[in-house]
């Protein structure tokens, strides 16, 4: 993805634009509950100190961003290849079809240590299955990625919901879920670590899939900036010529980068469905693909800032929460507009103000913004 | 008679399904034959559903109820238009965080102005459009086979309906029969030409986008104004998708998208007709097949095994003027 702009500092390109952008939304956020008459001040309060006013908003936003950290690096992984997987949701959600069935066979046998190891690899397996047909349509075929995933993600809400009121319900049962996982597929809580530094936890699903994020967020830098294939799907994201150019299989990389994304999607639903519910119900994902898309932009693609986005959403999902309980004009549909907004500013829109901030920074210092320092005084 | 008379009773669903499909892929022709990807129809249906709905209850008028929906989506559209085109921003990040920004402010406004769970109060008589008679549908009801077909087929439904079929040839017309429709499919295959014969790609662009959110406008009214009396949540429920679906399927034309909406309208009133009596033959079909039916058969014509879909040229790609 190329921009006809010119060059800006590093702090500048992946701190300052960032936070203006990010500024912009939460402003326009601001005026949609002016108009709904509530303060937005006093709602941006409550939303944080819900967040991270005590020791349960603290665990409940980190659970939140362990979700948001795989569908944020599994959306980033896809970009840097030039690709646009919008099918991280249908990855995530059908990856619960392998966790189920791990889970429900050995949920009675092994302990969850071993469950869990095995539940990573059906759900990395079958989310990255679910990407591989997009992938090879996109690089046999030349059909759209983004279309084919959109329409992989209803096929994908399809088949769980037949899976779901039929073959994986219990026969007894009416709600459209499977039945709970014994101890043997439950995760244990990280609320300890919180607990630590003397805040109080009641309960709270923050369990060890993040630490599981935290170490992916790691692999994926390293895959994208530290190994051949990390920088072979980077030169097919900038130029595809220029991959081809080099003899960089283009089959090969599509398929490769597509499968690593539906991979991490897919590993997503392991916090949800084994950390927290422990079933798999129907519609568990509820739109965190989606908010990878978000997290990912946000993020700039760089696992740092998707990890620090993540808690950002995940805050906006806790303190959204608690906000809905304190102004009840106000819903947790708050954050769906929010969320938007941050698409938006943070990657629609991501170069309106540049040009501004490429003036300013000119009229400071021309160096910083790449141009040859003005000759002679007075200039 | 009485398969006869089922027959005429889906095909009859099937015509007030496929017409807010048709209507969004109508939208969706426009804008994407200009060369802009537009994977944002859901977003414009909401909010023209929403609008729709809201001005209609309260100033208890069906048209200005119409003519807000157009307004809303069009004002989408536009935001659309900002970041893809002004600002050359990707299209299907626009597109996405449309679909976001309404989703989330119709429920929220919603609750916030009528306190209803995120509904508008039901419409009353007068304030949705209500459905037409076509003359003497009633005196040859009686007849035999014809009279069904005309009856209830033809006449009875809404002039959204009659209007949505009528932009089929309008828009045929448009785009292959007038200077605006050609320019309009020229900038989407290669806008640079455009550019040098002293076009504006970025207006011509604008326009074509004006047009989508106008079409988008009235199937989001016809959603909440006809089909159901007043906005529900999300009431578009992926239709925009759909007609993106569609719209492939149709390989970008106006008269096949017309038949692509009919079909996935047919599957839709098929699978909620069937709902758990078996086919001959086949036997029983889960309806979460019949539902899934159309994206499956997007997939299987993107594979290129149905023909081949190829897109405009110029689709996704912000127009940048050599300096």
């Amino acid at each position: 993805m190329s921009t006809p702009y010119a060059k800006l500092p590093a702090w500048a390109d992946y701190g300052l634009i960032p936070l203006i952008n990010l500024f912009v939304a939460f402003v326009v956020a601001g005026f949609v509950v002016l108009l709904v008459g509530e303060n937005p001040l006093r709602a941006a309060v409550i939303l944080v100190e819900g967040a991270f006013g005590k020791g349960t908003g603290i665990a409940f936003t980190l659970f939140y961003a362990t979700t948001f950290i795989f569908t944020g690096l599994s959306v980033a992984v896809a970009a840097h290849c030039g690709l646009f997987n919008i099918g991280t949701e249908g990855q995530a959600y059908i990856a619960g079809l392998g966790i189920a069935i791990v889970c429900l066979s050995f949920d009675s046998t092994l302990p969850w240590w071993l469950t869990f190891p095995l539940a990573i690899i059906a759900a990395a397996a079958v989310g990255a299955l679910w990407a591989l047909i997009p992938a090879y349509l996109q690089a046999k075929r030349g059909s759209h990625i983004v279309i084919t995933t959109i329409m992989f993600n209803f096929i994908a809400a399809s088949i769980m919901v037949y899976l779901l009121v039929g073959p994986l319900k219990p026969a007894a049962s009416q709600a459209p879920q499977t039945r709970n996982f014994l101890a043997g597929a439950e995760l244990p809580k990280l609320n300890w670590i919180i607990e630590l530094f003397g805040a109080k936890i009641r309960s709270a699903p923050l369990n060890v899939t993040f630490l599981l994020a935290l170490v992916m967020a790691f692999l994926v830098w390293l895959l994208i900036w530290r190994t051949k294939l990390g920088y072979e799907m980077r030169t097919y994201g900038h130029s595809p010529k220029a991959a081809r150019y080099a003899g960089i299989s283009e089959t090969r990389i599509i398929i490769t980068a597509m499968m690593i994304s539906g991979g991490l999607a897919g590993m997503m639903a392991l916090n949800p469905v084994m950390g927290d519910q422990h079933n798999v119900a129907i519609d568990f994902v509820s739109g965190a693909g989606f908010v990878g898309i978000a997290v990912a932009l946000m993020g700039r693609l760089h696992p740092v800032g998707i990890v620090l986005a993540a808690i950002l959403f995940g805050m906006l999902y806790q303190g959204g929460a608690e906000l809905a309980f304190e102004m009840p004009a106000i819903s947790r549909d708050m954050i769906v507009i929010i969320q938007g907004l941050v698409i938006l500013f943070a990657g629609a829109l991501e170069h309106m103000f540049r040009p501004y901030i490429q003036a300013l920074f000119a009229s400071f210092s021309p160096r910083s913004v790449g141009m040859e320092a003005v000759k002679g005084k007075g200039a | 008679m009485d398969v006869f008379n089922a027959i005429i009773q889906t095909l009859d669903s099937t015509i007030r399904l496929s017409v807010p499909l048709l209507l969004a892929c109508l939208a969706g022709l426009y804008s994407e034959r200009a060369g802009i990807f537009d994977i944002g129809l859901e977003g414009k249906m909401l909010v023209g559903a929403f609008a729709g709905a809201a001005a209609a209850s309260v100033f208890h008028s069906a048209f200005l109820g119409l003519g807000m929906a157009i307004l809303i989506s069009v004002a989408f559209a536009m935001i659309h238009g900002f970041a893809s085109i002004t600002h050359r921003g990707n299209q299907i990040v626009s597109g996405v965080a449309i679909n976001f920004i309404a989703a989330g402010s119709t429920i929220i406004l919603g609750q916030a102005w009528f306190q209803q769970g995120g509904r508008t109060p039901a419409l009353q008589p007068g304030e949705r459009f209500e459905a037409i008679t076509l003359p003497g549908a009633e005196a040859i009801r009686d007849v035999p086979i014809i009279g069904p077909i005309y009856a209830e087929l033809l006449s009875g439904h809404s002039i959204l309906v009659y209007l949505a079929f009528l932009m089929v040839p309008f828009t045929w017309w448009v785009l292959f029969r007038t200077r605006f429709g050609l320019r309009l499919r020229a900038v989407g295959e290669n806008p640079a030409a455009v550019d040098t014969a002293g076009i504006s790609v970025a207006w011509l662009r604008y326009r074509a986008l004006i047009c989508t959110g106008i079409l988008t406008g009235i199937a989001g009214a016809y959603l909440s104004m006809v089909q159901n009396g007043g906005f529900v949540k999300d009431m578009t429920a992926g239709k925009g998708y759909i007609a993106l679906a569609a719209l492939i399927f149709a390989k970008w034309k106006p008269v096949n998208a017309m038949f692509a909406c009919l079909l996935f309208g047919f599957l839709d009133a098929a699978s909620i007709r069937l709902q758990g009596s078996p086919l001959p033959i086949i036997g029983k079909v889960p309806a979460q097949f019949m539902q899934a039916l159309p994206y499956i058969l997007t997939v299987i014509l993107l594979a290129g095994f149905i023909g081949k879909a190829i897109p405009p040229r110029a689709g996704g790609v912000p127009y940048v003027k050599e300096r």
